[in-house]
């Protein structure tokens, strides 16, 4: 199945660094996604709100200043509002303890600084076709 | 061995010789540019830059045009503050953190608070997760009381991380007072009242709407000019653009264009620019690519040496100096390999040393991985003292002044900021080339060539795209504040909210809001004056977004 995935590229919480989440929006792009990009300082119920609105495939959170801590609430959110289906993806500084909390909290996956963008396409297309065959199983 | 320095370039043969041997041997040549986008040639010689207009170039240091450097003796004399950010948990926490580097050979005081203080909340209105994670939760004066214990405020210059509203340099004020300290002898310096930086780059220190904070910055520079005298209001950012992406010319070019915008933004209020220049400060983002940071840094003296003159009227030699803070680029340092950093680090630092800086954070290792550590940032400290102490770099004043190279490179970047200054300038001033988004793109431009570069491996980063190890992270743990120390802390900050008197809170608030609506008073006396009646940070940024709108950034993608 060829899909176009849709993904949204937001930041949580209180800090406000955005060059990763501005170059990842351009990768993405690039690669023929389509991507709903939100300034930084996104409510947890905002977020929510905009995946159901957009009904994207995959959420990626930006996170340079421990914003990540946060993370677990997003994810109990989603699931309140029937969206556990929909994967969660970290990029950022997340320390290797925190990666690991994190996903054993649900998150699909961590990306570190320096991952190869081509990577984290590949990752997201993937993520991408799974989730909508769950939304919308034929 | 007498052959004077023309000799080379009056020596055509000898030049041409040189040109056929090294094309014949190098074979393919690389075509090689610094980030900034200038070409960088295998040699150079007289032919590029002949000391023959010395005194014009580059003169004695603390003369114009200041490019060896501001003041007579530069590092032989006094050298760099050494002033290492510091900044998590409660303000205990910090003071017990500050005391143990004071002992360690630190000079200054830095105080980073928490991002909630950051975005404008006290500590009751947000995230409880996020409280002291990434600095100290500061909400009213007397928490700076606490942070700042034992520290003679008449002696020790702080430096604080205080964006527009500065209601730390408020609740400083307050606590100097309280000790019976004179406001005039406190020094420092409001890192981060540069709006404008926040607005297109650093989005987390961005509180209040660009015109009501282009106020409230005028209004701070007045007031601290008049009764702090040896206080630094003004701290010019180009840090921010460039970690964002900017190149190294560009950052230059918008700190110097915003540096402009304030300085005329004070003289529309009928600052004398000679009372203020002095107090202007920039803070800068040192990077990795050596050379080229350091002919910024001198093609930057020299061109604010004459914008303070030409552009901005000042007359004395204390408004003509560029006083400038590095610290070294974060966004150069890998998560990879990661105690590699530890050379990244060094090589930053000597270049802004070389750059002729007048103080300097190193970032430790470990900052790509969390935030830094103790042992981290005692590495980075130590490698201060290492270049100063034993690798002898403060021996000579602008050691590399008269390199061919450097110089040549010297000219080019200054042609190059000035290129970039000349755009802004056609956009109407920094102010409305931010409001317009044409700051924004050039830096997102910018920060994707960037990381193409490294993608396609142009651009070698050791550990990422080359030289890469299977199992190469040392993954240090994040330092976390004490949750039960930050519940006693949230607990003791209600319970003295609720413990105040609320009549005289209500009236400090309703004078703020009235400075903010007139255009007549300074409102930064009104924030000091709300400070001393016990009403919080948290309380001062939202009596000021209710007048003058809440700052959201114009983001371009």
């Amino acid at each position: 199945m060829t899909i176009v995935p849709k993904v949204l590229v937001t930041k949580i919480g209180l800090d406000g660094h955005d060059r990763g989440s501005r170059i990842v929006t351009a990768a993405l792009r690039d690669a023929g996604m389509e991507v709903i990009y939100t300034p930084p300082w996104q409510e947890i119920a905002s977020v929510v709100k905009l995946v159901l609105e957009e009904d994207v495939d995959v959420i990626g959170i930006s996170s340079l200043a421990t914003d990540h801590l946060i993370v677990p609430k997003l994810i109990e959110a989603l699931a309140a509002a029937g969206l556990a289906h929909k994967p969660v993806i970290v990029g950022g500084i997340v320390p290797d303890s925190d990666a690991r909390a994190l996903e054993a909290a649900g998150v699909a996956r961590v990306f570190h600084p320096g991952s190869a963008m081509q990577d984290i396409v590949n990752y997201i297309r993937a993520a991408a076709e799974r989730s909508r065959a769950a939304a919308y199983p034929v | 061995m007498n052959r004077s320095v023309e000799a080379p370039v009056l020596d055509a043969a000898a030049a041409r010789q040189w040109q056929r041997e090294y094309d014949a041997q190098i074979g393919e040549d690389r075509v090689t540019a610094n980030r900034s986008g200038i070409p960088v040639k295998a040699l150079y010689s007289p032919a590029d830059w002949d000391g023959t207009r010395y005194l014009d170039d580059l003169g004695y240091p603390g003369q114009p045009p200041f490019t060896r450097g501001i003041y007579p003796t530069m590092h032989r004399g006094r050298t760099w503050t050494q002033r290492q950010l510091v900044g998590l948990g409660t303000p205990t926490d910090y003071n017990l953190r500050l005391k143990e580097l004071l002992g360690q050979g630190i000079t200054a005081v830095s105080l980073i608070p928490c991002n909630s203080v950051f975005r404008g909340y006290d500590m009751d209105e947000t995230h409880a997760e996020l409280l002291g994670t990434c600095g100290t939760v500061i909400n009213h004066a007397g928490h700076m009381d606490e942070a700042l214990a034992g520290v003679d405020l008449a002696r020790v210059s702080c430096a604080m991380n205080d964006p527009s509203p500065f209601t730390l340099l408020a609740f400083l004020l307050v606590t100097a007072r309280r000790r019976g300290v004179d406001w005039r002898e406190v020094t420092g310096t409001s890192n981060q009242s540069d709006y404008l930086s926040h607005f297109v780059a650093n989005h987390m220190f961005y509180r209040l709407a660009n015109a009501g904070a282009r106020r409230v910055l005028v209004d701070q520079i007045a007031f601290a000019i008049e009764h702090v005298p040896k206080w630094n209001p003004m701290s010019v950012v180009g840090q921010h653009t460039q970690q964002a992406g900017a190149t190294p010319a560009e950052a230059a070019a918008f700190t110097l264009a915003t540096a402009i915008q304030n300085g005329e933004d004070c003289i529309a209020r009928g600052l004398d620019p000679d009372r203020f220049l002095p107090r202007f400060t920039f803070f800068f983002d040192i990077s990795v690519s050596f050379f080229e940071e350091i002919a910024k840094f001198r093609a930057m003296r020299r061109l604010w040496g004459r914008i303070t003159r030409e552009r901005l009227g000042a007359r004395t030699p204390s408004s003509w100096r560029f006083k400038f803070h590095g610290q070294t680029s974060g966004a150069d340092l890998t998560r990879q390999q990661p105690l590699n950093n530890v050379a990244r680090v060094t090589v930053q630092a000597m270049a802004g040393i070389f750059g002729g800086l007048q103080s300097l954070h190193t970032d430790a290792y470990d900052e790509a991985v969390s935030c830094p550590t103790e042992a981290g940032a005692r590495i980075a400290i130590a490698t201060q003292n290492i270049l100063k102490e034993e690798a002898h770099l403060t021996d000579v004043i602008d050691p590399l002044g008269g390199s061919y190279y450097v110089e040549a490179m010297t000219d080019a970047m200054e042609a190059e900021i000035a290129r970039v200054m000349a755009k802004i300038d056609a956009a109407g001033g920094m102010y409305a080339a931010a409001e317009s988004g044409l700051v924004q793109r050039m830096i997102g431009e910018s920060a994707l060539r960037f990381q193409r570069q490294v993608d396609a491996g142009e651009q070698t980063i050791v550990g990422v795209n080359r030289y890469m190890v299977a199992d190469d992270t040392v993954s240090p743990g994040q330092p976390k504040p004490d949750p039960e120390a930050m519940k006693r802390h949230l607990a003791s900050f209600r319970h003295w909210k609720d413990a105040r008197d609320g009549a005289g809170v209500k009236r400090a608030l309703d004078a703020l809001a009235r400075a903010a609506e007139s255009p007549h008073d300074n409102v930064m006396a009104e924030i000091v004056n709300a400070a001393e009646a016990q009403v919080t940070h948290g309380e001062i940024c939202a009596c000021l977004r209710n007048v003058y709108g809440f700052g959201k950034p114009l983001v371009a993608v």
